[in-house]
């Protein structure tokens, strides 16, 4: 049977509408907007202004602080403005504006498609590059790769784990990426396997993509310490700790890194991310975009520029229909519906899902019924039953005591839900809420 | 069968007697004094517990105020100026007043004024939108309408009006208990000093962004054009993240500054009409209700 983890799941219609499309190269769009803020922490420093001429791949806004990362230009032309654009929130935020007139590539950025194998930098000297180039994790969280790979002193990395699962559904972008890029993510794994000085690595794939496990045992085969494992279809399988569990059998503690059970994990795109900065030279610009929905014409995986609007991806995937009831950027699981369609893609971007009028509606919330399902389906052993009304009360002791903050806001409850009761909503506020009471004591 | 009983009832009085004695000294020994004092103030404070003083409750207030020399940082905006007064003479201190306050939305955001560009369809609690997204309009700083503020007040003083999609204040009925304030995740109310007849000149919006942009997502957004602050003569108001405020201790109420603002988002109530023009706010206001 295959691996997964034990705690908990649920198996929502895959609905995989753009499997076995390839990935297209989407056309540089006339203007991009580049958020500020495409990564964990603090929004990057804008270092050009209003006029200057950039390149493609050239650095236009430094990450400071902690959890930032450094944002280039994915087009080449004239920075119009730097002004706020509404993000994936439906807030402002800053973003650099640039009118593309052409595509002329940075310097030294290597645009061959050649599959280069030889790592020539060491492991300091990749965390640095990686760190230039701006890689967060693709997988959504969009955490700096450079800090993950910075292992903190005293504790120790025994392998890598790679996430090629894909558990939301829709999504396709991993999955086409794995079967178009087999050779270049194993040397990303050997990039990281480096900078991390593991021997062993572990790549994860949920079963319902046998033609991407076959590809990616077949490459792995050619290396040693590279194992390819399928994994059970149940979502959240591809959240980091499930998946550690379902290949270890270890167990990230509660607030705990996964660091501390010496693993690592990266997703797949983050690989192909990394292999293209260390090999190439070329910093995080684009990314995979999946475009899908029951009432999308053609959908697609598209290779999209950062900064392209969403309005622009889903004309080109056949238009916006009717009925369309919520766009929603990510899966359907843990995605976020837009408010509106002009937003730029960003590293985070897996996918612009569009739903029908009838997929998209909420059922009126009913009593709880007590009958432990959410309970049952919580990968983090959580009781998010008991979780509501405590958020509805404010009572944020209890709250932290319950181990709120371990939630991942998975969906899961909610999804389950016979009473179709908004457990996830009411969880997140109570985490927002037990969160800053937390730093605030950190501050003290 | 008869003596059992006598021996029963005998024995357990026996005990009880002995139980009552050692209550007694143990009773006597370990006697917790309570000022009288902190009834007396109790039952002078209005019995709202509703938190508005910063305590747990009106009792938890009356002891404060009984332990403290002085009446520093306490006071109860219920009860307000008069019920103060007889607290200070029940403690034989001199009386502290503070200017009586109301609550006031700064948002003037109207389902006419601010047309809606996405629709929310999840858990009606502002809180949560706030916590998903910006809100179904383009203002990412305006009220969202689903009432936090109006469960969190203990008075009945607040209520939202279907037709504007805002919540309602009464002049009558608030407290100025300040629970909305700290309901309300955008921190759209404020309590502003209260004047007579309950007349009110404020900026009745919260919105930070630029002239621009605010205008483009409401048609009463304060656009930070500064026109408010050169006409005030009592520099009662500031302009700070391209939003207007004026402080409600350092304005007189001159109405200087209504008819200048461009949007008018300026807000005037409670006054006699004036002759020339008059903001179109003003006659009808949503913000608040006139009983009677
Ligand atoms: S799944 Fe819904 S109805 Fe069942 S216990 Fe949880 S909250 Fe209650
Ligand atoms: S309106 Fe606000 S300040 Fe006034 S009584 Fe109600 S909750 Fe208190
Ligand atoms: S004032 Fe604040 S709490 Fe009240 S309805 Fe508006 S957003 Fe909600
Ligand atoms: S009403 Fe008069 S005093 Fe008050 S802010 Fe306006 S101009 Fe100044």
């Amino acid at each position: 049977m295959f691996k997964t983890f034990h705690k908990g799941g649920v198996h929502p219609p895959e609905n995989k509408l753009s499997a076995g499309r390839p990935v297209e190269p989407f056309p540089v769009p006339a203007t991009v907007a580049i958020l500020l803020s495409q990564h964990m922490g603090a929004p990057a420093k804008a270092i050009v202004e209003k006029g200057a001429a950039v390149k493609t791949g050239q650095l236009i806004a430094k990450g400071e602080g902690f959890l930032s990362g450094n944002i280039h230009s994915s087009v080449t032309g004239k920075v119009s403005r730097i002004e706020a654009v509404t993000d994936a929130s439906g807030y402002k935020r800053q973003a650099v504006f640039i009118e593309a007139v052409a595509d002329e590539w940075f310097d030294d950025i290597n645009t061959d498609t050649l599959l280069d194998k030889e790592i020539k930098l060491n492991a300091a000297e990749i965390i640095n590059k990686i760190n230039e180039s701006g890689i967060v994790g693709l997988g959504g969280a969009t955490f700096p790769s450079h800090v993950k790979l910075s292992v903190p002193r005293g504790k120790k990395a025994d392998f890598l784990i790679v996430n090629g699962v894909e558990c939301e559904p829709y999504l396709t972008a991993d999955h086409a990426l794995m079967l178009e890029k087999p050779g270049e993510i194993m040397v990303g794994i050997e990039i990281l396997k480096k900078a991390l000085g593991v021997t062993q690595a572990h790549i994860g794939i949920e079963a319902n993509k046998p033609d991407a496990i076959a590809l990616m045992q077949k490459f792995a085969s050619e290396y040693t310490g590279v194992k390819v494992h399928p994994l059970k279809v149940k979502y959240p399988q591809g959240g980091e700790k499930q998946l550690i569990k379902a290949i270890t059998g270890r167990e990230v503690p509660s607030g705990g890194l996964p660091v501390d059970v010496g693993v690592v994990a990266f997703n797949v795109g983050t690989v192909f991310a990394v292999y293209e900065a260390v090999q190439k030279n070329k910093p995080l610009i684009e990314r995979v975009v999946t475009v899908t929905g029951k009432n999308i014409k053609n959908p697609a995986n598209f290779r999209v520029r950062l900064g392209t609007p969403v309005a622009g991806l889903i004309e080109a995937a056949g238009g916006l229909s009717e009925n369309t009831g919520k766009i929603i950027m990510g899966g359907p699981m843990m995605g976020k519906a837009l408010a509106i369609a002009d937003i730029p893609v960003v590293k985070g971007t897996s996918g612009i899902l569009l739903l029908q009028d009838d997929e998209a509606s909420r059922n009126k919330p009913q009593p709880c019924v007590r009958c432990g399902k959410c309970v049952a389906v919580c990968p983090m052993g959580l009781e998010p039953y008991l979780l509501m009304p405590l958020s509805q009360k404010n009572e944020f002791d209890r709250l932290e005591s319950e181990h709120i903050m371990d939630c991942m806001e998975c969906g899961s409850c909610s999804y389950i839900c016979p009473s179709a009761r908004p457990l996830l909503d009411f969880v997140r506020s109570g985490k927002n809420n037990v969160g800053k009471i937390i730093r605030s004591r950190k501050k003290q | 069968m008869v003596t059992t009983i006598i021996y029963t009832i005998l024995s357990l009085s026996l005990l009880g007697a002995v139980a009552a004695v050692v209550l007694y000294f143990v009773a006597q020994r370990f006697k917790v004094f309570e000022d009288p004092r902190i009834d007396q103030v109790e039952a002078e404070l209005p019995a709202a517990n509703c938190g508005g003083c910063g305590f747990a409750g009106c009792r938890n207030l009356a002891e404060t105020l009984v332990k403290s020399e002085s009446f520093d940082g306490l006071f109860c905006p219920v009860g307000g100026n008069t019920v103060m007064a007889r607290i200070a003479e029940v403690l034989g201190r001199q009386a502290v007043t503070q200017d009586a306050k109301i609550a006031v939305l700064k948002c003037n955001g109207t389902c006419e004024y601010r047309p809606r560009t996405s629709i929310y369809d999840g858990t009606a609690s502002c809180a949560i939108a706030s916590a998903l997204y910006s809100g179904e309009t383009g203002c990412n700083y305006g009220c969202h309408g689903f009432g936090d503020c109006v469960e969190a007040c203990l008075f009945d003083a607040m209520y939202i009006d279907e037709t504007t999609g805002l919540p309602v204040i009464s002049d009558e009925k608030c407290t100025a208990c300040g629970a909305c304030v700290k309901a309300c995740p955008r921190n759209l109310i404020e309590l502003r000093k209260k004047w007579k007849g309950n007349k009110k000149i404020y900026v009745a919006c919260s919105n930070e962004d630029k002239g621009g942009i605010a205008r483009k997502s409401c048609s009463v957004a304060c656009i930070g054009c500064s026109k408010c602050v050169k006409v005030c003569t009592f520099d009662a108001i500031t302009l700070e993240n391209n939003l207007a405020y004026i402080d409600s201790d350092k304005c007189r109420l001159c109405r200087k500054c209504a008819p200048e603002c461009p949007t008018n988002s300026i807000i005037e109530i409670g006054f006699p009409q004036k002759k020339e023009k008059i903001p179109e706010t003003a006659g009808n206001n949503p913000l608040t209700v006139n009983k009677d």
